[in-house]
């Protein structure tokens, strides 16, 4: 008895698979045209997409420059490591070999004692009064200015440095970078609680879309099971369409982005010029772009494909 | 071709539509299958072309057991088998062109292979000229043509019409009954289920005869 899959037609394997590929192409493409077709409804349901999809996106954006802004501010914290007084020039030079070292380190500045008196008598109006002291009373001091500003990475930067036998005590001003990335990490939560309630909604909506497009054709479907489609022919259409809603999705929460940055940027600049300064918003980068497109198109193949198999499976049984 | 031995076909909720049917068609035959409407002739028409499982017995049809294929190898078997319905079964929102030429996309042909055989097909029932139509502007007997092209399309071995000339009038029927004569000549295995008892006995060709789903 022959195996029922060896007599299905006279194509030898290569052929098979070109045909599959050629089924697979014009599937995409005539799914594309359809869509085009009834482009208002379309264009309806990927605004839908684009809005549930931009708005996490949107916020997303808008920490980026805040973190952006963060970066650039001048109120950058300074740590100020006191060194120990009556130091060997050796002792020095290995405290600034340990901070020029560090990763975290970006720039740093050495004051002397001799240094920072004269400083301070050039700007305080303590000059007798340092006169009258035999010795210089001030101890040499490092500033220093890190790389990042996390404070997680700054504790353990302080940390280090204080364990120096030639430090004394290290500054820095934490309490409000702390806040700041507090206030971060809140909105960094809020944008992903609201990418994952939006994206599930996205899979509703395209679930939906594509069950009424399943019902729409069910006639269709019957016909290509009766005279030989499989499964996964009957179901390929869906799955691109899918695939192209979740395309324009991304597209349109791609401009619904740029229009609201467009629209912010006059506003921000206005702020920037009131601190004297210059600042011009950043939109998506080509990566984040590709990410989006990425994200967007599987949510719709798989907002399809959940559709698919609840839906196909309900036509099977009515076979 | 196709053997039946001893099947029996029970649905849900208990009603028997066959029992106990057992008779074999040889390849190259032509026959009819008759009884009235409910006597069976639909399901074991759906058996062929696994839209139904037997309840018991074996069905066999071109040297392959129906009953132990999995789901996955059904489309398989119906790509070898083309089938006329009563209704069509015609997709509206395409040209005549497209309906005929599905089972070829379906089994992945080349495009250009596609309108070749598509034109044979359509030039077989004499539907050259509507190619472009749509099937809603077709008359009765060219909807059920462009059926029977779709059916052929494939050249399957064996065609299936479950009463192609239900809808019809007597002259349309009988051009109908010619087309599936003609395919029969040249090779087919055709089985027709059909209650047109005038016009298949001026046909003298073997006959299938069921009665509340038992063989006569």
């Amino acid at each position: 008895m022959k195996t029922p899959g060896a007599t299905t037609t006279s194509i030898s394997m290569p052929d098979l698979m070109t045909a599959w590929l050629r089924s697979h192409r014009n599937v995409a493409i005539q799914s594309l045209s359809n869509l085009l077709k009834n482009w208002l409804t379309s264009l309806m349901t990927m605004m839908v997409l684009g809005i549930a999809m931009g708005l996490p996106l949107l916020l997303y954006i808008l920490l980026v420059n805040v973190l952006n802004l963060s970066e650039n501010f001048d109120g950058k914290p300074r740590i100020s490591i006191y060194l120990n007084k009556q130091l060997e020039e050796a002792d020095i030079k290995r405290v600034l070999t340990v901070v020029n070292e560090h990763s975290n380190t970006q720039s740093f500045r050495y004051i002397s004692p001799e240094e920072a008196l004269a400083d301070f008598q050039f700007r305080s109006n303590f000059v007798d009064v340092l006169n009258t002291l035999a010795s210089n009373p001030l101890p040499g001091v490092v500033e220093l200015i890190p790389s990042y500003t996390d404070p997680v990475k700054l504790r353990s930067q302080i940390m280090e440095l204080e364990k120096l036998q030639e430090v004394d005590t290290v500054l820095a001003d934490l309490l409000w970078i702390e806040r700041l990335f507090s206030f971060i990490k809140l909105a960094e939560s809020v944008v992903i609680l609201l990418a994952l309630i939006l994206g599930l909604g996205v899979l509703l909506v395209l679930g939906n879309t594509i069950r009424l497009s399943i019902e729409n054709r069910r006639n269709e479907i019957e016909v290509v099971k009766l005279v030989g489609g499989t499964n996964s022919f009957v179901k390929r259409p869906f799955l691109y369409l899918g695939f192209w809603y979740g395309i324009g999705g991304a597209i349109s929460s791609w401009f619904l982005v740029h229009i609201c940055l467009l629209f912010l940027s006059g506003p921000v600049e206005l702020i920037a010029q009131s601190y004297r300064d210059h600042y011009a918003l950043v939109g998506l980068t080509f990566l984040e772009g590709l990410v989006l497109f990425a994200v967007s198109s599987a949510l719709g193949l798989l907002g399809a494909v959940l559709a698919v198999y609840r839906h196909l499976r309900i036509i099977d049984g009515s076979l | 071709m196709i053997l039946f031995d001893n099947v029996s076909k029970r649905y849900p909720g208990g009603k028997e539509a066959l029992s106990d049917v057992s008779f074999g068609i040889q390849a190259g035959e032509m026959v009819f299958l008759t009884g009235n409407s409910g006597a069976g002739k639909t399901t074991l028409m759906k058996l062929i072309i696994v839209l139904e499982r037997a309840t018991k017995g074996q069905v066999i049809v071109q040297d392959v057991n129906l009953n132990r294929i999995s789901a996955k190898h059904i489309p398989a078997i119906r790509r070898n088998v083309g089938v006329v319905f009563q209704n069509h079964q015609l997709l509206f929102d395409r040209n005549v062109f497209d309906n005929v030429a599905l089972p070829l996309y379906i089994a992945g042909f080349q495009h250009r292979e596609v309108g070749r055989r598509v034109r044979a097909a359509l030039s077989k029932v004499d539907l050259t000229q509507k190619e472009k139509a749509y099937p809603i502007s077709l008359s009765g007997g060219e909807q059920q043509r462009v059926g029977i092209a779709r059916a052929v399309v494939n050249r399957p071995s064996l065609l299936l019409a479950d009463e192609p000339t239900g809808n019809l009038d007597p002259e349309l029927s009988k051009e109908v009954m010619d087309l599936f004569i003609q395919f029969n000549q040249v090779g087919v295995t055709v089985v027709i289920a059909s209650h047109d008892l005038g016009l298949i006995s001026r046909l003298n060709k073997r006959q299938i005869k069921l009665h509340e789903g038992k063989l006569l």
